[in-house]
């Protein structure tokens, strides 16, 4: 597990209030914005912006589209991008 | 116990509401609730704590901001501004020797009183995430909407935002806004243990976390 994957199930957890056992369970397939009934536009928002504040990226409005948030794979293909683009920058 | 508060307001004086353990104590802490949305839900967190600081020797009042919960004053009607004013009001009135400001609650505290700011929140975040929650949902719903032309709009015809109406003010006074630390103590989410509260997506308890922040209060106030 690298470092943006810890920190993506750390900020799920806290965003969810799940155990770490449950998140730690999720895998690339794992459905999130539409399969989680508890993750509405304002918890989304929430999770993105601390998303941000942790990984020290900025995430565009048009990069949030429904594929984005639709699995935590997806998510974290993304973010995972994000940040290497910032590290190279 | 629910106390009430005079307070002024755009529309004049009105009275407000807190949720006080109030036992002439002379230790007595104003707590400054967070804003919109993330108040509800550090709000069972936090009046357990005042319990264990009543316990513990120590009176506190969590006031509601006017135009949020029981006020009975417009929240569009309100700003930045409006709201220091009130905090300040409040602890006049409740005659606080320290303040704890949670959150965004650190924009609007009284900053000439002793005491603490849990994981302050800077204005620009705060709309941010309000702005965000809006697009998504607009997403969602298959519309189109764009932050920077929402915010746009919203300083001059105000805006609704996760179900709060917030005037154009309000919105102005929020893009500029920053914690307003004079000397309190920053109390890092860290220290408490846990996640967040005001992350949650559901409101909920966390006793560990009241207890670790009463502890803290209870240390540094040598009580």
């Amino acid at each position: 597990m690298n470092s943006t994957d810890s920190t993506l199930r750390a900020i799920l957890q806290d965003v969810l209030g799940l155990s770490a056992e449950r998140v730690a369970a999720f895998d690339a397939s794992t459905g999130l914005f539409g399969d989680l009934p508890e993750l509405d536009s304002m918890a989304v928002a929430g999770l993105l912006t601390e998303i941000e504040d942790r990984l020290d990226i900025v995430i565009e409005d048009d990069e949030v589209d429904g594929e984005l948030l639709e699995s935590y794979g997806n998510l974290l293909v993304f973010l995972e991008g994000k940040v290497a683009q910032s590290q190279l920058g | 116990m629910i106390a009430a508060w005079p307070c002024p307001g755009p529309s004049g004086q009105c009275e407000e509401y807190a949720q006080a353990f109030d036992r002439a104590r002379q230790r007595r802490i104003l707590i400054v609730p967070a804003l919109f949305d993330e108040a509800n839900r550090m709000r069972r967190m936090v009046v357990d704590a005042m319990r264990l600081l009543d316990a513990a020797g120590i009176d506190t009042f969590l006031p509601d901001l006017p135009g949020c919960n029981e006020s009975a004053q417009s929240f569009t009607a309100q700003s930045v501004h409006g709201w220091r004013v009130a905090m300040e009001h409040a602890s006049r009135h409740f005659r606080a020797s320290h303040v704890l400001a949670l959150r965004g609650g650190a924009l609007i505290h009284p900053g000439t009183l002793p005491g603490w700011a849990l994981e302050p929140a800077k204005g620009p975040t705060i709309m941010r995430q309000l702005l965000r929650a809006r697009t998504i949902a607009a997403r969602e719903s298959g519309r189109h909407e764009d932050s920077a032309a929402l915010l746009e709009q919203g300083r001059t015809k105000g805006l609704e935002l996760a179900g709060y109406r917030l005037g154009a003010s309000l919105i102005a006074g929020m893009q500029d806004a920053l914690p307003q630390i004079e000397g309190q103590r920053i109390i890092a989410q860290s220290e408490l243990g846990g996640g967040g509260l005001w992350l949650r997506a559901e409101p909920a308890a966390a006793p560990d976390q009241s207890a670790a922040l009463a502890r803290r209060i209870v240390t540094d106030m040598g009580a």
